[in-house]
């Protein structure tokens, strides 16, 4: 299980240390989620133990995003004196957004089993 | 004595535990989500004791870090289920583009529509891209990144709460289409969300979210440039 989680902090590392030295705008973790991606194409997939290590840390997502997302209560004085203007544009946009991203989405991800099906035979 | 990373961490983990067993037994509800209710109970334990946001995050940067590892392990569900996009590349193009220009634009015009300052429109053009990346894009356009910090939070927590009702609404039920829309609107947070839904759609949440990092870095400058707004 060490081994896996060496693995996985050694490829943000790489993205980290690739965005720095690239200086381009990106986050390192995002970065070394690509090359990991490519990694386990190149090499024909992870192993079970990687596989539960990777699993354990997202089943945790929401956890680890505590400490960040605690910054909305320390920094929500910034925008304090316009926040209904901020916070309409916030809901607004976000599920208008949520909304036309995944009905575009779902209109051509859905398989229509009955065609598919039919195509087949 | 109510400092140092032992006693932070462990009242953080304690409180994301309450949440999530709230959070299980009313059903996984998108309302009741197990982030925000910690953000909630940090806040007011932070309050209460007097601690600066920047000590607390001091004293947990150890998890802040492991979300790094995270999203690098995202690439594991990803990998099994990226098959599932064969032959439907553009489609999610489509929907990539469609969903981070709507969430750009109508956020800009609802904050120009309210009366919003033109720094806090600035500030809200990159909040679907991952703090990370939202914030770096601000400093660039003439924002500010603490605030786009935090409306970009704020995103991610509107859509992983309110986003499955969206969803629902608009009868969006494939697991692919639900993570993918709440991954490129709402990055990291709606991400864990979708997880709790399937793996399939976090899986499709993650890959929304870094394809949303890289189209909102290209697009949002070029919007600014082209929009009369003086900053």
């Amino acid at each position: 299980m060490l081994m896996q989680v060496a693995l996985l902090i050694t490829f943000q590392w790489i993205g980290d240390t690739l965005v720095k030295s690239l200086g381009v705008t990106f986050p390192g973790p995002l970065c070394g989620m690509l090359l990991l991606l490519g990694f386990l194409f190149a090499t024909g997939g992870p192993s079970q133990e990687l596989r539960t290590v990777g699993s354990t840390l997202i089943d945790h997502l929401g956890l680890l995003f505590v400490p960040a997302g605690t910054a909305v209560v320390a920094y929500g004085v910034l925008f304090a004196h316009e926040g209904v203007a901020v916070l309409a544009a916030l809901f607004i946009s976000t599920t208008v957004a949520v909304h036309v991203g995944g009905a575009i989405a779902e209109r051509f991800v859905r398989p229509r089993p009955a065609k598919d099906e039919a195509a087949k035979m | 004595m109510l400092q140092g990373p032992a006693f932070w961490l462990a009242i953080t983990l304690a409180i994301y535990a309450v949440s999530a067993a709230i959070n299980r037994r009313c059903n996984k509800t998108p309302l009741l989500n197990p982030t925000l209710l910690s953000i909630a109970g940090v806040a007011v334990v932070l309050t209460l004791s007097g601690t600066s946001y920047q000590k607390y995050f001091e004293a947990v940067a150890i998890l802040h870090f492991l979300l790094g590892t995270a999203v690098v392990a995202l690439a594991l569900p990803l990998y099994n289920n990226l098959t599932r996009l064969k032959g439907r590349w553009l489609t999610m193009a489509v929907a990539l583009a469609a969903g981070s220009v709507t969430s750009m634009l109508v956020g800009m015009a609802v904050a120009i529509l309210a009366g919003g300052s033109t720094l806090a429109i600035i500030s809200l053009a990159p909040k679907s891209a991952t703090a990370a990346v939202s914030m770096e894009i601000s400093r660039l356009i003439g924002g500010t990144p603490a605030v786009t910090g935090v409306f970009t939070i704020l995103t991610g927590i509107t859509g992983a709460v309110l986003g499955p009702y969206v969803l629902d609404l608009a009868e969006v039920r494939s697991h692919e289409a639900r993570g993918f829309a709440m991954g490129v609107v709402s990055h990291g947070i709606a991400t864990a969300r979708a997880f709790s839904e399937s793996e399939i759609a976090g899986s499709f949440a993650g890959l929304g979210m870094v394809l949303n990092a890289i189209l909102t870095s290209l697009l949002v400058p070029l919007v600014l440039k082209a929009l009369p707004i003086a900053v």
